[in-house]
């Protein structure tokens, strides 16, 4: 929490001195309530999606507005939605994702920055323009799509982890961080008669902790999040990510709402419980990060500084 | 020279290299790829046994009935997004900025930022509950404006639907790097400030705000850059052939022509027409700053 305190406490400092007037007094009450009104607004849907995911499916299914609480208690939903290959395989499917993904991205990436940050790079410059182009100008969508699968990665669990591996945004955070690290920390050990590698390893990465915990972060939440490139690539079903499933699950409650047709693919049949699954299904596929991200805000807010400011 | 370092440093040559290969491969094989968009494209031929037919794309794209319309409809929504969504969280900071109990910026802070976190697919999700016929914002205006019908699907609300649940979920999160430009102020500008005999709003107006503007600035050329991706993914989730008179953007309609219709040839050059027209964006506002406010970003 430090980190964030410091400058929350900084500004609030100079507040502190003078009360002022009485138009600052109203202004202040008026402040505190505006933020709060935004805070409940931004807590709300997501309140009522978890109230929702707990209610007494009848009653839920009568229910019309938004819920300040639970109507009736039933944890009816999320025992179907763990008890369903679909929606269970994946979960699974997305923790694979989540895991072999962060470990390939951070490595390259952390590979790359290391090598870019050093000043007497041949061609760094070069190369930086290289990365940084990317961010700007892209070709496409079809011809991405058509280099992947020409890569054979077509229906490959391959085509979520390896095209997105790298992003340009994370790179040139991650070599600003490695650059304000003083040189002479790796001059005096490569005197000492230590690798490169050593060097990266021992000295580098342990003083870059920090912004390696940010890029982490990163990639997990957008790897958790990512639900397109296995629409267009991915073709068996046993290897969709929760995300695609979720919207699978969306467009079929839609339609249910037009022609109660209850034919679908997770085999969840009667309406009742449909509503009660969609909501449970999102808490599940939230709540994880949910409730990760409080705890690492203060490397998010880092993250964003570094990479925006002087990147 | 170069050779001398190599035979010494070639490790660090070595650790470059996937990232190297990473970017040829999937992002400048692409952009050589868009060659397809002067071609008559056919799978089996690939790109190098494909027709070249010149501009013939571009002219079908720019002589179709949907050209109009998507220039019009990735244009407005872009630009209201920005128009709104841009100033939001710079107003926001600046509100923080003037809270005084730590405690309750922090609470606020954290809960503002937790949409952000929220997948595209769950945001559309809840949208099309809140906004359907019986959905909550639904009965909630329904009850000023005496109509409940399904609104998401209403070509009429799109555009505000979309905007306003965009700096919804955006707010917290962008606001962020302003706190913390904030914070780099100096803290003897406000106390001259002070003495000059300036209140709160003067303060804000004549020290804050010229104190955080490169980086406004900076952020708008950034923002500008990325003006015509829209939030692709967002767009697809949410819109229906009821609202593509205003919902169907360039990237949504090359993402139909090209993997719903196998249209490869067409779609590139409409992707490709987007590609070129963001990036002259970019230049352009980047050029504009430089000139005006010395802040540029390259």
């Amino acid at each position: 929490m430090s980190n964030n305190t410091e400058y929350l406490s900084a500004s609030n400092a100079r507040k502190s001195k003078s009360k002022g007037s009485l138009g600052s007094r109203i202004f202040d009450v008026f402040n505190v309530a505006l933020m709060a009104a935004i805070s409940y607004a931004c807590l709300a849907p997501v309140l009522h999606v978890v109230f929702a995911s707990i209610s007494d499916p009848v009653r839920l299914l009568s229910h019309q507005g938004i819920l300040l609480k639970p109507l009736g208690f039933s944890i009816e939903g999320y025992k179907i939605i763990f008890d369903n290959d679909t929606i269970l395989m994946g979960y699974l499917n997305t923790i694979f994702y989540v895991v072999t993904g962060v470990l390939l991205s951070t490595t390259l990436t952390v590979m790359g920055a290391y090598a870019l940050s050093r000043k007497n790079l041949f061609w760094g410059n070069a190369i930086m323009f290289f990365v940084t182009f990317t961010m700007f100008f892209n070709g496409g969508l079809i011809p991405f799509y058509i280099v992947v699968t020409a890569l054979g990665m077509y229906d490959s669990r391959l085509a979520l982890i390896v095209p997105s591996a790298v992003s340009a945004f994370n790179l040139i955070i991650m070599r600003t961080a490695l650059r304000e690290i003083p040189d002479s920390l790796e001059e005096s050990a490569l005197m000492d008669g230590a690798g490169h590698l050593t060097i990266m390893w021992r000295i580098v990465l342990p003083l870059a902790k920090a912004t390696i915990a940010v890029i982490v972060l990163f990639y997990a939440v957008s790897m958790w999040n990512s639900w397109f490139p296995a629409s267009i690539f991915i073709r068996d079903r046993a290897k969709y990510p929760l995300q695609l499933i979720l919207k699978e699950i969306f467009v079929q409650n839609d339609a249910s709402h037009v022609s109660h047709s209850s034919s679908d693919t997770t085999g969840i049949n009667t309406d009742v419980f449909k509503m009660l699954v969609k909501y449970c299904t999102i808490v599940a596929a939230t709540l994880p990060v949910l409730f990760f991200y409080p705890f690492f805000q203060k490397y998010f807010v880092k993250g964003v500084m570094i990479g925006s400011i002087k990147g | 020279m170069i050779r001398k370092d190599f035979r010494k440093n070639w490790v660090i040559y070595l650790i470059a290299l996937p990232v190297i290969v990473f970017f040829a491969v999937f992002a400048y094989a692409p952009m050589v790829g868009v060659l397809m968009a002067f071609q008559s494209y056919q799978i089996k031929g690939g790109i190098f046994g494909s027709p070249w037919v010149g501009f013939k794309n571009f002219l079908d794209f720019f002589n179709s009935y949907y050209f109009g319309r998507l220039i019009k409809n990735t244009f407005l929504l872009s630009f209201y997004d920005l128009l709104l969504g841009f100033p939001a969280p710079i107003l926001f900071a600046l509100l923080m900025n003037e809270l005084r109990g730590v405690k309750y910026k922090r609470v606020v802070q954290t809960i503002t930022y937790m949409p952000y976190f929220i997948s595209v697919v769950v945001i559309a999700g809840i949208i099309k509950d809140f906004f359907s016929s019986s959905g909550a914002v639904t009965l909630l205006l329904g009850s000023i404006t005496g109509s409940t019908s399904n609104m998401i699907g209403d070509a009429a609300n799109f555009r505000g639907i979309f905007v306003g649940t965009n700096i919804w979920q955006f707010l917290g999160f962008n606001s962020v790097i302003y706190m913390a430009a904030l914070a780099g102020v100096d803290q003897e500008l406000y106390d001259a400030a002070a003495l000059d005999g300036a209140g709160r709003l003067g303060k804000a107006i004549h020290v804050t705000l010229p104190c955080i503007m490169s980086t406004i600035v900076i952020l708008l050329i950034l923002r500008i850059g990325n003006l015509l991706t829209v939030s692709f993914e967002k767009v697809l989730l949410l819109y229906a052939p009821s609202t593509y008179s205003v919902s169907d953007v360039i990237m949504t309609f090359t993402y139909r022509k090209g993997l719903q219709e196998f249209n490869y040839g067409y779609s590139t050059a409409v992707g490709l027409f987007n590609s070129v027209l963001n990036f002259l964006m970019l230049i352009s506002a980047n050029a504009i700053s430089k000139k005006f406010t010395e802040t540029s970003l390259f």
